[in-house]
């Protein structure tokens, strides 16, 4: 009776592709709940960006390409980092600066391939069938990492992420604290390669979160709610792909817009049904619009 | 929750002080005054004083803020510091907590130069400077004040919780313990940044603009914790336009323009020539008394942020 729902994970590469599409769900969401905070989706799809130069050079000199696309987003992270760390420039400029030179450094190293590799256009656009063991190993170990940072140092990253100036009087490193963040975040990025693609992360990053947002009122929660949205996005998604036969990380990302917009529409204090009743159909109509 | 420009305005539109004899005495009195304020400074430096300014000059991207400002504060004080906008109330109190670099000159806490691990300074910002749609409630907020003393990696434990509890108590805001902080007014918010600058237990506290745009709930909250304090021997300053309130509720008065124009008891500082040099344009004498005029600064001041 169920038939559909277990027919395609009797394939091994859909198993593979499950859970490789379920860390990746959940590790993205609790993660973009800093980037939704701090308006950091620039930041996110940045980092995605530059990776590329990274991934270009593994695959010329024949290395891993997850191990390249790590050391060009820590490079990125780490240089956003540098330029911003005396208020010299601002966040978005810096990042502007390197995310364009990253990505051209990407598209020149890339055109000196000959024969334009499919490798590469999965790691534009992502390619969660094609998992391997050896993959799914590192991913789970990258992933495993980054969410016991965010849990071990929950109360420092919401400390920095809420009020960097209490952090900077309570002497608690808010510039390593920064630093670290952004490190996560690159980390995240790279993980997520292989199951959405260098395009669709920023989705991914910020569309959960986003949902979350609108559902609750404490970070720890919203992280909470993000993760299940995240992995209710992932399986979804990859269900949606197998019948329709479409790109699985386009339809991850579909299916998470598609909670966003239940949620904006529905939310029981924010969704815009809740303002509209609340406050007389013109009003809520008007704030929808401007927001 | 931000204020709009027009709210600002009759919030702290105009400040009135009458010329009384308390703080526009004659030169004798005056005299008398400094007399007095330089014994207190003498008993300050000898109890080693929770905070000393000595010549600092802060620069803000290129502009001299602050000139070589100097002020000595006695353990258990509580100091006003009055000024126009643009004066560097603002820049003096990063300074202190190490937010800004200091070009020249030094401060000391108790003896020891500011920015070391255990500072006991808590510094209350303008509440702009916070994302009050933040998902964190009021408790959180207030814990946050703890975190100074809670290691890393560690949760907070039940002297925390006690400290949180008391503070919020304190400051009437126990009902609202679990109110998300999108939901407060700016009275409200008010009362939860000094409660969390309570629960950091701190020896010396800065307040700035904490009587700029809030109810008179916040206003009443704000003095009954400055007399609590007082009780503690915490040493507070607090910035504020309001020159009634820096002459009737305080035991000394920095007026502060870029450079210290006068400080000591409110007596000897609010003097009309004082204000006149503090404020220049703005402040109009007229039939014994003097009126700021807060509503258009004059240009070339700089919004201090």
């Amino acid at each position: 009776m169920f038939h559909w729902l277990t027919d395609p994970f009797t394939l091994s590469f859909m198993q593979r592709a499950l859970v490789a599409s379920l860390i990746v769900g959940v590790l993205c969401s609790v993660l973009g709940c800093y980037v939704v905070l701090k308006s950091m989706a620039f930041l996110g799809d940045a980092l995605a960006h530059a990776i590329l130069p990274g991934v270009a050079v593994a695959y010329l000199v024949g290395g891993n390409l997850l191990a390249g696309a790590l050391v060009a987003a820590l490079l990125v992270a780490f240089a956003v980092s540098f330029f911003t760390h005396e208020g010299t420039l601002k966040e978005d400029t810096a990042i502007g600066i390197l995310f364009s030179a990253a990505l051209s450094l990407g598209v020149v190293l890339i055109s000196t391939i000959r024969t334009y590799a499919t490798d590469l256009t999965h790691i534009l656009f992502g390619n969660v069938l094609g998992v391997s063991r050896g993959d799914l190993i590192l991913t789970g170990a990258l992933a495993a990492v980054t969410l016991a940072t965010v849990v071990a140092l929950y109360k420092e990253l919401l400390l920095v992420t809420f009020d960097p100036v209490l952090a900077h009087t309570l002497r608690r490193r808010p510039g390593l604290m920064r630093t670290l963040l952004l490190v996560l975040l690159a980390l995240t990025v790279v993980v997520s390669l292989q199951t959405v693609g260098v395009g669709l992360v920023a989705a991914m990053l910020v569309t959960p979160g986003a949902t979350a947002y609108l559902l609750t009122r404490r970070l720890s929660t919203m992280m909470l709610v993000a993760a299940g949205l995240g992995a209710a996005a992932s399986v979804v998604g990859l269900y949606l792909s197998y019948y329709l036969d479409v790109a699985s990380g386009a339809a991850v990302v579909l299916t998470a817009t598609g909670f966003f917009v239940v949620a904006y529409l529905f939310a029981p204090r924010r969704g815009l049904v809740v303002r509209w009743a609340r406050r007389g159909p013109r009003r809520a109509a008007g704030e929808g619009g401007a927001a | 929750m931000r204020r709009r420009p027009d709210e600002r305005r009759s919030a702290e539109g105009v400040a009135v002080i009458r010329d009384r004899p308390q703080f526009a005495g004659t030169a004798a009195a005056s005299r008398e005054a400094l007399k007095a304020h330089e014994a207190l400074a003498v008993a300050a430096h000898e109890a080693q004083a929770p905070l000393d300014v000595d010549c600092v000059s802060v620069r803000y991207g290129g502009d001299a803020v602050l000139q070589e400002v100097s002020i000595k504060v006695a353990h258990g004080a509580q100091v006003a510091v009055v000024g126009p906008n643009g004066a560097g109330k603002s820049t003096l109190f990063k300074a202190l907590v190490g937010l800004l670099p200091v070009r020249s000159g030094r401060i000391l806490v108790h003896g020891r130069p500011a920015g070391g691990r255990a500072d006991p300074v808590a510094y209350v910002p303008q509440r702009e400077e916070i994302d009050w749609r933040f998902p964190v409630n009021v408790t959180d907020v207030v814990m946050m004040g703890r975190y100074g003393r809670t290691g890393w990696l560690r949760r907070p434990g039940s002297a925390d919780r006690r400290a949180v509890a008391d503070a919020l108590a304190l400051m009437d805001l126990s009902g609202l313990a679990r109110r998300p902080i999108s939901e407060l007014s700016g009275g409200q918010q008010q009362r939860v940044f000094l409660a969390r600058a309570l629960a950091q237990e701190p020896h010396v506290l800065l307040l700035d603009e904490p009587f700029t745009g809030v109810d008179v709930t916040a206003r009443q909250k704000t003095l009954e914790v400055l007399a609590t304090l007082r009780e503690r021997d915490v040493t507070v300053l607090v910035s504020t336009h309001d020159l009634e309130l820096a002459a009737t509720r305080f035991d000394r008065v920095v007026l502060l323009n870029r450079r210290v124009i006068a400080q000591g008891p409110p007596a000897y500082v609010l003097t009309t020539e004082h204000i006149s040099e503090a404020f220049g344009a703005q402040a109009h004498v007229f039939q014994g008394m003097v009126v700021i005029d807060e509503c258009c600064p004059p240009p070339g001041t700089i919004e201090e942020r």
